[in-house]
């Protein structure tokens, strides 16, 4: 085997050991938790660094193990999945120092970090997946590894929200499951192709076609949170901030915007799905669930709970953009998963930071948290014009792009709805701020914990610091070589460039 | 009608009858009689249905499958009486309850 | 042979020295698994294998057969059999005296099976599947107690009745034929009155056995009244076994009869899984949940009759994956059910929480088991799953794969109720029957076994395709 065969599923292994190693570890062995779950981290980002070089200069990063007969388990590491798989594993090290010091002397630690670390395998597995079949593999996967680290506070809320989500992804499953099998049946291969391999069948079976993209978009909408299949994803949030954090930003809602690119472009291709008439539908419900969790989240005084509107309503923009068909629309819903991510996973850290360090869990109790925690607000604030799409900041250039990319399709009703989700978003947004910077706190704070002149723990500090630098730095730098923006725009061309 | 085919359907008839009375009998020594009558049922087909060639000597094979099957009646039956017994014992009733469940 | 001869004199010798009866049994289980792996091996490289009792040829003597699905069926009986071996030696220090009497019956048992599995004479399987039940009902009755005594004597009557059913169906055979020896019946056997009252018979007993809906009736009580390794045994191996002898009949001797009861049992295994699963849903013991899970993947096994019509390498593969996976999954389930009782002293679920904590490798056990019962990736259940959903949709049997996705559904229902609970905050403390860890394991493994299924898939395919036992070699490719 050699070494481009190797790295895949030495990605892999860099969690997959670690997480079953930690579950073995007794609860006091923090150091050698921290040590293994940092170094799986580390060891990960390095190596997908290293493909990142190897991608860009032509390498072929691919390994097939015979699994059934006729499906083998495929792993190809193209511009596609690099991008899911570099966004996945920075923000897993920076997601894991949080949660190191985040649940520091909380009980069953290792019991969690077991699951985190199989949860990043999963979602490093669905990024790698070359096959439908290996991706459908790792996404149900990933709802086993998440529920354990959904109900691990073991409350009475947590149980119901973690019933919920069981719900919610295991039917989702299932619709993908059965999506998946169908067109195996018709096409005998689930490899993904750029351009899809769908378009060679014959027309007669334009209808089972259908059928089956409702199914698998379905599927895959659920962990997306598309609507209405989004109500597991308010209730999750009872889940440590961690959680939090690596659901909406890392791995479950990622993963299914990413599983919808793949399907769109790599399955169907989507010239192909235009075809068959299944985008506009798709372009329907991304834009009515763009709406719907802007405007829940107007109504939330519950901090996480708003930001999980927010995340309902901005991951669709990714379904947006790929149902857009158009080169630059692509370009725009490609690259908001990863600005996006950099943004939300910023807004968890700092909610997070406030509960743990003064009690602060909703938007009402948080006047004056700007004098008392100013980094972290600061990092919020960055996050929060990103949201809104402010230049310079990420969440500016997703929006641009999409827009042209809109205008250029001929739908004109997408840069509306844009707009009026801007201002949806800065309607949600701009209270926090206000209260937290210009206000005078009422009170005490609700359970202040001291951490001397600090205003918070550095575990807990840094994290949100670094993402909204990366925030910033994306949007500013967004030309240079490298960027989310360039590889988008390259993920653009082998799907539209001339065959 | 010969008297093969006479024997093989006075088999099926007790075969039958035994059926129902394992069926309807709630008294488990009932029942456990009424699955000894279905086994007789069952080797007086097999006895019956003993000839290779008509009017010529019976085949032996079904006799050997007949003694087998008294043999493992005779287990079975024996294994049910000692159940039955202990389920008196335990429970003082000859009768198997309605319902498992809780 | 020895495959039938060694545990058989197991468990005379157990029944002659039963305080030495634990360490007969192991010493039985791991010979057992090594003569089975042996015999693989020449499976494997020579095909299949007869062996002619005492040098009598057909139609007078009794031929052994052993082709991949019976050598499949040996194996799997081989591995889950040492398993439940391991734990019983140590489940019983407790109870001695119930030790004394599992033994011996549990090795009657497993001789049955691997005769069953080995016989291709149709009255030698009869005799097995009599020796099969009456040691079954023995296991079932040893827990003692009113409600053990009144299963296993429900369990008995059932078990005759359908042996009985069963012979009348050989009578009939032999009649129209002149011989019991498959092989030949195979080649004699035709479509009349006889044969189909045969068929009728015979798969009427085999299916009051096996426990298929509506004639599950007496399976949740016996299974879940057992002591735990017999759970296991009942429902891994035994329905299995029954399972098995009606496949081989059908495949054998009825394929082409009757059309129509292909469609009536997958009908009635369709209502099995939903049943069943439903049933699961409500129950508030752990052990009945197990037992009614069971009746409902029994219901799985039955849909692939009718979807092999025309997809016979997904639908018999699917099914037999299903079967090896199950019996893996289902007793390390019993096992570590038996260990979550034991240290609570009770399996109501709904208290369960305290005892889950504690014991995390039996959770994990089950968790991992789970996956098999409810078709998620990777497990062997779910390679079950993708091949009949497969065979059901490349037909466009919209209906069997709709049950099929929804029978997974409700799995995951029933069983994440259970595995939650290893979540949640622990409330109140009680006296805790300490669990040696080596049970605890020993339910592992088996669950780690049905994972392992699922990520080894070709291995087991080739050795079940030794001797083309379904015929497929007769279809075009998959």
């Amino acid at each position: 085997m050699t070494l481009n065969q190797l790295l895949p599923l030495v990605v892999l292994a860099s969690s997959l050991l670690p997480g079953l190693l930690i579950f073995a570890l007794p609860e006091e062995r923090h150091r050698t938790r921290s040590a293994l779950n940092l170094g799986g981290a580390l060891i990960k980002l390095a190596l997908v660094l290293w493909m990142l070089w190897g991608v860009y200069n032509q390498q072929l990063y691919e390994v097939r193990l015979a699994f059934l007969p006729g499906l083998e388990l495929v792993f190809r590491v193209g511009p596609l999945a690099l991008f899911f798989i570099i966004l996945s594993s920075g923000l897993w090290l920076v997601t894991t120092v949080y949660a190191i010091g985040y649940l520091e002397g909380s009980p069953n630690r290792s019991r969690f970090f077991g699951f985190f670390s199989l949860c990043v395998t999963s979602t490093v597995g669905l990024a790698m997946a070359g096959s439908l079949f290996t991706f459908l593999l790792f996404y149900e996967m990933l709802t086993l590894t998440t529920y354990p680290l959904v109900v691990h506070r073991g409350t009475e809320a947590a149980r119901r929200a973690g019933r919920a989500y069981l719900a919610y992804t295991v039917f989702g499953g299932a619709l993908l499951m059965a999506g998946t099998v169908w067109l195996y049946t018709l096409t005998g291969t689930l490899e993904f192709v750029p351009r899809g391999f769908v378009s060679g069948l014959d027309p007669s079976y334009r209808t089972q076609l259908v059928l089956i993209f409702i199914l698998l978009i379905a599927g895959l909408g659920v962990k997306a949170a598309l609507f209405p299949l989004h109500g597991w994803l308010p209730m999750a949030m009872v889940a440590p901030a961690p959680v939090s954090a690596l659901l909406h930003a890392v791995a479950v809602v990622k993963a299914g915007a990413f599983g919808i690119v793949r399907v769109v472009y790599e399955v169907y291709g989507v010239e192909f799905a235009f075809g068959i008439g299944v985008t506009y539908p798709l372009a329907i419900v991304a834009a009515v669930t763009i709406l719907y969790g802007s405007l829940r989240a107007m109504f939330q005084d519950d901090l996480k709970r708003r930001l999980a509107f927010s995340t309902i309503s901005q991951v669709s923009y990714v379904a947006l953009g790929v149902a857009i068909v158009g080169p630059i629309a692509t370009i725009g819903g490609v690259v908001h998963l990863v600005h996006q991510g950099v943004m939300k996973i910023t807004l968890f850290f700092c909610a997070g930071n406030m509960a743990e360090t003064l009690g602060v869990h909703r938007i009402s109790e948080m006047n004056g948290v700007g004098k008392r925690m100013p980094w972290t607000m600061a990092a919020f604030t960055i996050a929060a014009f990103g949201m809104i799409g402010l230049p310079p900041f990420a969440g500016f250039i997703s929006k641009w792009y999409l827009s042209l990319g809109a205008l250029e399709a001929g739908r004109e009703w997408v840069v509306l709805l844009l707009v009026i989700s801007s201002l949806l978003n800065a309607a949600y947004f701009l209270p926090i701020l206000h209260v937290a910077w210009f206000r005078q706190p009422d009170g005490p704070w609700p359970e202040e914990r001291d951490y001397g002149n600090r205003e918070t723990a550095w575990a807990l500090l840094l994290p949100p610091l670094i993402t909204a630098g990366f925030t910033i730095a994306i949007g500013l730098f967004a030309a240079a070589p490298f960027t989310p923006l360039e590889w988008a725009k390259l993920i653009s061309l082998r799907e539209f460039g001339t065959p | 009608m010969n008297v093969a085919l006479f024997y093989a359907l006075t088999g099926a008839g007790i075969f039958t009858l035994g059926l129902h009375g394992v069926i309807i009998y709630r008294h488990l020594l009932r029942k456990i009689m009424a699955i000894n009558i279905m086994g007789s049922g069952v080797f007086l087909v097999l006895a019956g249905l003993a000839r290779r060639v008509p009017a010529g000597p019976p085949d032996p094979v079904p006799h050997a499958m007949v003694i087998t099957g008294i043999v493992v009646a005779v287990a079975a039956t024996a294994l049910a009486l000692v159940l039955l017994l202990r389920l008196l014992d335990v429970s003082g009733s000859v009768v198997l309850p309605d319902n498992e469940e809780e | 042979m020895t495959l039938i001869l060694l545990p058989l004199a197991g468990a005379m010798l157990a029944f002659l020295f039963p305080r030495a009866g634990g360490r007969l049994g192991l010493l039985t289980a791991f010979s057992v698994l090594f003569s089975a792996i042996a015999l693989a091996a020449v499976v494997i490289g020579d095909g299949v294998q007869l062996h002619l009792l005492g040098g009598w040829p057909a139609p007078l003597g009794i031929t052994l057969r052993t082709d991949g699905l019976s050598m499949v069926m040996l194996l799997v009986a081989a591995v889950v059999g040492l398993g439940i071996s391991l734990y019983a030696a140590v489940w019983f220090r407790q109870e001695p005296l119930n030790g004394e009497r599992f033994w011996p019956l549990w090795l009657l048992l497993w001789s049955a099976l691997n005769a069953l599995f080995l016989s291709a004479d149709l009255f030698n399987l009869y005799v097995t599947l009599e020796l099969l039940g009456l040691s079954a009902v023995g296991l079932a009755a040893v827990a003692g107690g009113a409600a053990a005594y009144a299963a296993a004597m429900r369990y008995l009557l059932v078990s005759l009745l359908g042996s009985l059913l069963y012979l009348l169906g050989v009578a009939l055979i032999y009649h129209a034929c002149g011989s019991v020896d498959i092989t030949l019946v195979a080649e004699r056997l035709s479509p009349s009155a006889a044969s189909r009252a045969a068929l009728a018979l015979m798969v009427s007993g085999l299916l009051l056995k096996t426990a298929l809906f509506p004639l599950h009736f007496w399976l949740p009580a016996a299974h879940a009244n057992a002591g735990a390794p017999v759970s296991a045994a009942l429902s891994g191996l035994v329905v299995k076994a029954t399972f098995y002898l009606l496949l081989r009949l059908w495949l054998e001797l009825f394929d082409t009869f009757a059309p129509q009861l292909e469609t009536l049992l997958g009908l009635l295994g369709a209502a099995a899984v939903l049943w069943g699963s439903l049933q699961a849903l409500r129950q508030s013991r752990l052990k009945l949940l197990i037992a009614y899970s069971t009746v409902a993947q029994i219901g799985y096994l039955f849909m692939a009759f009718p979807l092999a019509a025309a997809a016979g390498l997904q639908a018999w593969y699917g099914a037999l994956y299903l079967v090896m996976s199950h019996a893996l999954a289902k007793s390390a389930m019993f096992l570590a059910a038996g260990n979550l009782r034991r240290h609570a002293g009770h399996d109501r679920i709904a208290e369960l929480d305290l005892v889950a904590q504690r014991l995390p490798l039996s959770v994990s056990a089950f968790a991992l088991a789970g996956m098999t019962i409810m078709g998620l990736p990777p497990s062997g259940g779910f390679i079950a799953k993708w091949w009949l959903l497969q065979a059901a949709l490349v037909q466009g049997m919209w209906g069997w794969a709709l049950v099929l996705v929804v029978g997974g559904l409700l799995s995951a229902a029933y069983l994440f109720k259970v595995v939650g609970f290893a979540f949640t905050r622990a409330r109140g403390t009680h006296e805790a029957c300490p669990v040696p860890l080596s049970m605890e394991w020993i339910a592992l493994l088996l669950a780690i076994g049905s994972v392992l299924l699922g990520l080894l898939v070709l291995p087991p395919m080739a050795l079940l395709g030794v001797g083309d036992p379904f015929g497929l070699a007769l279809e075009a490719g998959q």
